[in-house]
């Protein structure tokens, strides 16, 4: 008979999954757990069944949200002219930070990686085109990862926006090659913004 | 040939996958080595040091040190990082193609300098000149004799009749061709016209520099499909970026 993992064990494989977090580190996270406050504990276990099933993805932009809208789509203060799209709900984050982006977003949910079987389908593109099909917008920024598959769902997107008659920008190339928005430090990323070009 | 515990080598870069801080596991193709994979710490940090050297499709010269696992990239510098294959998207396409190919066929720890050459000669030809899909179907068909699937396009590989005018079969579980007679109820067998095997055999055998303005309309589509398949037989898989190749080339 197969001997049932016990509770400890359990965790140690669920949290091995985590990214980042090793089989030792995963030990020692659930033997902390094991001894802190029972408080501690329970509030980590409610935020984790929060994040799933309080929480969505907003229906214009595809940003991580627990109200109807995400309170950029939702907000009267923004400029609903400018979309800038991004690869990851994070990259929203660092470039909200700067505090000087007053666009909204289009977070696509990845890119294209051909060598991954990662297609246009696979991303929020035709919600994009939908998007750009039913609002007034006047210029795309196009913040994709300077990386190999970054470029080719920028210049992918540039093509089937183009037509479309709106600008099609994308960051100044500030950022070295393979290096991902997330990571950028906030002066390198301003730059970035403020010197975007048509491509 | 054994690796010693630092060392340095020339490289092209193959693919990337996230690691945990920022890390990178990168797999790169090397003349002396083979394919190998290695950890890049930070690099997806804009001030890493050796961010801007490792994307996927640099030539780059690459410092290592072997490691308990998987060996560390300790420092990496740009030979050429191929600047057209980021900025035009079917050159690009074509580059990701090519770069998954030699990732399915490199060996770990093989030594083929022949099949590095030609690979960082195709990268330049599908940067710099303008017939892409010739470059592509040379690099195909030289790149299946290096690594030892070389196709006999000349004779029937049962009979061996020289095969002329009349319809031939490119039986891939033969390696090669096969005339009509022979290739009767033969599985794995891609029918070629007389032209599409001229063609075949002029990519295979002669230089390239002969071969570039080769006009390939009307058989483009058979050349393509015999190599797709093959390659199919080969891995029992498919190309996977064959597909984005196919929507970029269709697209105005
Ligand atoms: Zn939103
Ligand atoms: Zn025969």
């Amino acid at each position: 008979m197969e001997k049932q993992a016990s509770p400890v064990e359990r965790l140690i494989q669920e949290l091995s999954k985590l990214p980042g977090i090793g089989p030792k580190s995963a030990q020692r996270i659930a033997y902390h757990l094991l001894r802190a406050p029972a408080e501690q504990v329970n509030g980590l276990a409610l935020a984790i069944t929060n994040l799933r099933e309080k929480t969505h993805l907003c229906p214009e932009c595809f940003n991580i949200t627990d109200g109807d809208l995400c309170n950029i789509c939702s907000s009267e203060k923004r400029d609903k002219g400018l979309i800038c799209v991004v690869e990851q709900p994070q990259d929203i984050t660092v470039i909200s930070r700067l505090g000087s982006y007053n666009g909204l977003f289009h977070v696509l949910h990845g890119a294209i990686s051909p060598t991954e079987g990662i297609g246009t389908s696979n991303l929020k593109i035709d919600e994009l085109i939908k998007r750009l099909e039913r609002s007034p917008v006047r210029e795309v920024i196009i913040a994709t990862n300077p990386t190999m598959e970054g470029e080719q769902t920028a210049l992918y997107l540039k093509k089937i926006i183009s037509p479309l008659g709106i600008k099609v920008t994308r960051l100044a190339r500030g950022l070295p090659f393979g290096t991902e928005l997330e990571y950028a430090d906030n002066a390198t990323l301003t730059h970035a913004i403020e010197g975007r070009a048509e491509f | 040939m054994s690796k010693p515990h630092d060392y340095q080598t020339k490289a092209i870069i193959l693919s990337k996958t996230r690691l945990a801080e920022a890390d990178r596991i990168i797999t790169f193709f090397t003349p002396e080595h083979g394919k190998i994979a290695a950890v890049a710490k930070g690099v997806r940090r804009p001030n890493s040091r050796m961010s801007g050297h490792l994307e996927v499709l640099d030539y780059s010269h690459l410092n290592l040190a072997r490691g308990h696992n998987l060996d560390i990239i300790t420092g990496a510098q740009t030979l050429d990082s191929f600047l057209p294959l980021r900025e035009d998207l079917t050159r690009g396409a074509y580059g990701l193609y090519a770069a998954e190919i030699v990732n399915q066929f490199a060996m770990e720890n093989l030594e083929n300098r022949e099949l590095f050459d030609l690979f960082l000669k195709t990268l330049e030809r599908l940067s710099y000149q303008d017939n892409l899909e010739i470059a592509t179907y040379y690099f195909e068909l030289h790149l299946l004799k290096e690594v030892g699937f070389k196709p006999e396009f000349k004779e029937c590989l049962s009979c061996h009749r020289r095969l002329g005018e009349e319809e031939s079969v490119f039986n891939f579980k033969s390696g090669g061709t096969l005339c009509a007679h022979c290739a009767q109820g033969k599985p794995w067998s891609f029918p070629l016209s007389f032209g599409a095997l001229k063609v075949l055999r002029m990519l295979q055998d002669d230089d390239y520099e002969q071969v570039k303005g080769l006009k390939l309309e009307p058989v483009t589509h058979e050349i393509e499909g015999a190599l797709r398949n093959y390659f199919y037989y080969l891995l029992e898989k498919d190309i996977k970026s064959a597909s984005w190749l196919d929507k970029v080339k269709k697209m105005p």
